[in-house]
This record gives C-alpha cells, sequence and structure tokens, in this order.
C-alpha cells in the first residue's frame, strides 16, 4: 500500500476544536516503556534484535538497568510531582518482574499492552497471530492487575498492515503506532472504533538520549520548548504532549535529574491537564469524536 | 500458526538465564562502606592495544580501527594514550592522592614494560582486559580457544603485577555464554562487563561465584565523547550530575553507592580534555563522603555484608 488509509487529512488551521476539562490547554502524559529484552529471542523477525552475536551481554544489560535500577528512580520522580503514568507494558513483565508491574498498580498508573517482549516483533504475522499476541497481552495483564487494557503500541516499534483492525476485538480503545499529530485522530478500522493517541519519537529519551547522545539537560530543554509551544496554541484548540520514557535511558543517576526538571516545569503551569492515556481516549471519545468524523465526512475534510 | 514466534520457553520468575538472580536497587539491603563514606569513587583506566591488523571479529569494539587497513591514523592515536595521555592521567591523579585500576590488555604488559612499571610503581589495581582488542570474546568462539585467552592474560598479566589479578574486564565488554565459568574457573574475583547495575552483585557459575562490579559504560568517556561526540564539559556534568544523585540516595539511608569512572588515555589524556577531568575529581573530592576505592577494595567490602548465594 501507498498510504495506510488510516486517517484522512485533516490540517491544524481547519478542523474541530477540543476543549479539555476544566479549561486546559494541554493534556499531558507520560509513557514509560517498561520492556523485558530476550537474551535469546528467535531468528528471523524481520530485523536482528540485537547489534551483537548471542549473548550480547553488553546491550541486554544496558536495557536490564531500567528494571533493576532506573524505574524505581522514574517512579519515584513521577510520584514527587503527582504525576500518573501510562506504561506500555511489555505483559512477560508480569511473569518476569510481578513486584515492579505491582508497583505501578500502587501508584495508579495506567497499564497498556506493548506486545509480550520487545524482542518479540510482529512483521509478517497473520492476523491470527497477531490476534494471539494481542489477547495474551491484554489478559495477562487483566490477570495480573485487574486492569482492562485500553492502547497499544507494537513491540520496539514492529507492524503489519492490518493490526489496527484488530484492536477493537480486544476492548482496546487507542494505538499510539502513529505519531501524526499533536491531537488524536480517529482511526479507520474494519469494525468498531479506535483512535490514535500522541505519542512521540522525536522528544523520545531513547533516540534523544540514547542514539543521538545528547545531554541530559538538552533533552530537558528540548522537551520543555515542546511543551511550552503546545501550550501556547493549547489556548485555541486543546492539544496533547506525550512524554514518552524508557528506564534503562532516563533511569541513569546522570540524567534523572533532567526528569524532575522537566515534571517542575510543566506541573507548575495552570492549564494542564495531568492525564492517563486512557483518560485521554475516554474524553475524546465523549466529546469529540462523532465531531471529528462529522468535519472528516464533510466537504473541508481533503483527502490525501 | 507459526507458533515459532508465540513460543516463550523462559517466560518466568526472574531473568531469562541462569547466571544470577533478578535484584532491584531498592529491595537489596543497604551496603555500608568503611568509615560511613556514602560514596565510593572507583576509577578505572583502560590500557589497550590496538592491533593495526585487527579483524571485526565479528565486530569492532567502540574505538577500535575504522579506517581502510593500514589505518595509521586510528592506531597512532590510539597509541598516543601509551606515550603520553597515560602519564596525563597518573599526573593528574598523583596531584590528588588517587589510584586507578587498570584494565590491562596482556599485550600491553609483553610490549611496553615501561608503562607496567609506572603502574605497579604507583600501586594501580591491575585488572585484566584480556588479550588485545583485536580479539573479543564471542558466542562462536570455541570453549578452548577462549579458555586459552583467558588463561593467557591471566598469566601475563600476573606476571607483570607479581601477584594473581582478582578482576576482569572483557575486550570490547563482549562474553560468550562461557565467559562467566570460564573466569571463574580460572580463578578470577570480579567481572566488569555487564552494564546493568550501580551496585555490585553476585553471578553464579557451575565452576563457582564472581562479583559482578558495575564498570560504568553510560558515563564512560568512549560512550560520551567518542560515540556521542560531546564536549568534555557536557562530559564533566553528566559526571557530576550523577555524583550528586548519588550522594542524595545515600544520604537518604539506602547505603553506599559507586561512582564509577572510565578514563581512557586515548581519550580523555589529550590536552584540550585534561583540565577539565583534573577541575571534575578536585569537586568530587571536595565533597565529604567520598571513599576513594580500586575494584578489589569495593568487592572485598561487598563480599564482607552480602550473603553469598548458593
Amino acid at each position: 500500500m501507498k498510504d495506510p488509509g488510516r486517517y484522512d487529512y485533516l490540517p491544524l488551521i481547519d478542523r474541530p476544536i477540543i476543549r479539555w476539562p476544566n479549561g486546559a490547554r494541554v493534556a499531558f502524559w507520560v509513557a514509560p516503556n517498561i520492556e523485558f529484552y530476550e537474551l535469546d529471542p528467535p531468528d528471523g523477525q524481520g530485523r536482528p534484535l540485537w547489534p551483537r552475536p548471542y549473548p550480547d551481554v553488553l546491550n541486554y544489560s544496558l536495557r536490564d538497568y531500567g528494571n533493576r535500577a532506573g524505574v524505581w528512580r522514574v517512579m519515584e520522580a513521577l510520584e514527587r510531582f503527582g504525576v500518573r503514568a501510562s506504561v506500555s507494558l511489555n505483559a512477560a513483565m508480569c511473569d518476569h518482574m510481578p513486584e515492579i508491574v505491582d508497583e505501578c498498580v500502587r501508584l495508579k498508573w495506567e497499564l497498556f499492552s506493548h506486545g509480550i517482549y520487545n524482542t518479540r516483533l510482529i512483521y509478517g504475522m497473520s492476523e491470527d497471530e497477531v490476534r494471539h499476541v494481542i489477547r495474551d497481552s491484554v489478559e495477562t495483564i487483566k490477570r495480573h492487575s485487574g486492569q482492562s487494557v485500553a492502547g497499544w503500541l507494537a513491540p520496539a516499534l514492529s507492524s503489519t498492515e492490518t493490526f489496527f483492525d484488530l484492536l477493537p476485538e480486544f476492548g482496546i480503545k487507542y494505538t499510539i503506532d502513529m505519531v501524526p499529530d499533536d491531537q488524536p485522530v480517529p482511526i479507520k478500522v474494519r469494525s468498531g472504533r479506535l483512535i490514535s493517541i500522541p505519542y512521540s519519537t522525536e522528544i523520545n529519551d531513547v533516540r534523544v538520549m540514547g542514539v543521538r547522545g545528547y545531554p541530559a539537560d538538552k533533552w530537558a530543554a528540548m522537551m520543555k520548548a515542546f511543551f511550552d509551544q503546545v501550550y501556547r496554541e493549547g489556548a485555541d484548540n486543546g492539544m496533547v504532549v506525550c512524554m514518552p520514557l524508557h528506564p534503562f535511558v532516563v533511569g541513569q543517576p546522570h540524567r534523572i535529574d533532567a526528569l524532575n526538571d522537566i515534571l517542575r516545569h510543566v506541573t507548575s503551569h495552570d492549564h494542564v491537564w495531568l492525564a492517563t492515556a486512557r483518560e485521554i481516549a475516554d474524553w475524546y471519545y465523549e466529546h469529540n469524536y462523532d465531531a471529528a468524523v462529522t468535519f472528516r465526512a464533510s466537504t473541508k475534510a481533503q483527502k490525501p | 500458526m507459526n507458533t515459532g514466534r508465540l513460543t516463550y520457553r523462559h517466560r518466568r520468575r526472574g531473568l531469562d538465564h541462569d547466571w544470577f538472580a533478578h535484584e532491584t536497587n531498592v529491595r537489596r539491603a543497604p551496603i555500608a562502606w568503611p568509615g560511613g563514606k556514602r560514596v565510593a569513587l572507583w576509577i578505572t583506566v583502560p590500557v589497550e592495544f590496538f592491533p593495526l591488523d585487527a579483524q571485526p571479529q565479528p565486530f569492532r569494539p567502540l574505538g577500535g580501527l575504522t579506517l581502510g587497513y593500514p589505518d595509521l591514523w586510528n592506531y597512532s592515536s590510539r597509541d598516543y594514550g601509551l606515550r603520553v595521555g597515560i602519564y596525563r592521567i597518573m599526573r593528574v591523579l598523583d596531584g590528588l592522592g588517587l589510584r586507578a585500576t587498570a584494565a590491562t590488555n596482556a599485550s600491553v604488559a609483553e610490549r611496553h614494560p615501561r608503562v607496567m612499571d609506572e603502574i605497579i610503581r604507583r600501586n594501580w589495581e591491575i585488572m585484566a582486559n584480556g588479550v588485545d582488542m583485536g580479539q573479543l570474546h564471542y558466542g562462536k568462539l570455541a570453549i578452548e580457544d577462549e579458555r586459552r585467552l583467558i588463561v593467557r592474560a591471566s598469566e601475563i598479566l600476573a606476571n607483570a603485577a607479581g601477584k594473581p589479578i582478582a578482576g576482569w574486564h572483557s575486550p570490547g565488554r563482549s562474553q560468550s555464554e562461557n565467559t562467566l565459568r570460564l573466569l571463574a574457573e580460572t580463578g578470577f574475583e570480579y567481572v566488569t562487563d555487564w552494564a546493568n547495575d550501580d551496585l555490585p552483585y553476585t553471578v553464579t557459575t557451575t565452576a563457582g561465584q564472581l562479583c559482578a562490579m558495575p564498570l560504568t559504560y553510560e558515563l564512560s568517556d568512549r560512550l560520551l565523547l567518542v560515540q556521542h561526540n560531546l564536549m568534555v564539559e557536557d562530559y564533566e556534568a553528566a559526571v557530576l550530575a550523577a555524583f550528586h544523585r548519588l550522594l542524595a540516595e545515600a544520604e537518604q539511608n539506602r547505603g553506599g553507592r559507586i561512582l564509577s569512572l572510565s578514563i581512557s588515555p586515548w581519550i580523555l589524556g589529550y590536552p584540550h580534555r585534561i583540565a577539565t577531568f583534573e577541575r571534575l575529581l578536585g569537586r568530587i573530592l571536595a565533597t565529604d563522603g567520598v571513599w576513594h576505592a580500586n575494584g578489589t577494595e569495593i568487592v572485598t567490602a561487598f563480599k564482607s555484608q552480602v550473603a553469598s548465594v548458593r
């Protein structure tokens, strides 16, 4: 396919207005990716899982750092500023390290599905195989936490052409697998309803600090600039800012103060809705989804 | 359905291997450093030889020679570390009364006895860093070949040091699935390849136990200054941020912490960086609660407090 065909072109300057609760300009949500990377995952998944041959002790252990040390620093920072996170959770974490998942529940964090492992990609899977992954993750998280999963991010940014169509079958309301907007976007699916909630690869800690290697204070400056701009724009039309996190990156001792700095900045603003992704989705479905779809169907919406 | 990707052999409590148990920093018993100090300052200096004809077996380690053969530029800039950079680092550490742990390729002991004399004269601890940067340990390396590499490095360095070597660092932080067992079998006490913790922990192999020591990767000069192309001022800021965070955690009665630095003669030993490094160390040492220790001293303190895992 030349185009995912999942949403219509709806320019920033020409779309319905979103009003968040209590006059908030920005819905701010935090997405820690709590992940398990297998030391010896199956081969032949469409791309190499580790940069070095088995056993890639260096890269495996760098990720394990997040679960041994980093995640606790992230939890402490968010709790300090009264921010609840929405966790992109590899469901196998419920089996491997349930104490971490328990702590997320205690903190009243939302858990959403990030597949089973970050080393099990969905590229090339049949729809039934993808259903197997979605069902397993939803049931595992439900069994462990009591939470009904509302969101989905495919493991390690893998994808198929049709996995969006399968998500509503399992009660999933939102996807963060695309980043086309600073507002939620209705996603066309075979049946049921699905929306895209803004996420970010652009200001993602793993990309900014892990891959590109920028210092933590530069990441904090980027994140604050992003927030400040959207906060100004949100006075006219409510917007979303997502802060994606990876405990193995931001949970390092030389970086965690940057997270505290960002949270201090964001929470010092009056017109911010500190929300979970599920809360944003629920509000949007109740107040904005129909208007967006109607608008889309009107002559103003252009086909790509 | 093709079930290969839907079968999870190691989906269970804990980790997906048996080398050590999953533990989390916040639930472990606090460690106390000697004299009630808060943060152990552990400085490791990699003392490395990058052979001109090294093959990417199976990859080039960070710092490996990347231009076409013969890569005189990278070869000689690494060699700068052994001719010039390490002596600058020694001068700085001497001036501050600090000793390093020298993660030494055995080839350096054979090629540069002068460097070894200066390391030994300063009472730096010698840690084995394999044979050299062209001989990596990796998954498909035959166990007999790997055993030979480990024994050879151990013997050459013990001979140079005049005593057994306690610590091991694999060149390029690369291991095979046999490395830990072979290290225990050869008599090593601690290993520094895993980058998953801020504190020591116990590794169990069929040949005995090892202590895994948290030699920094994230704060190493080769990651920040070479791989990420940062300025030395960014390096300084990152180390100070880590130091203040670790100090704060120790002061919240969470136990002693370790500030691990990895200082390469061919990176921080350059004239435009060394003064910043010296200033950084001065700031750290001006703070109360710093315990200056080498690898073996930290392992000894850790082992005296933690019941070994069977």
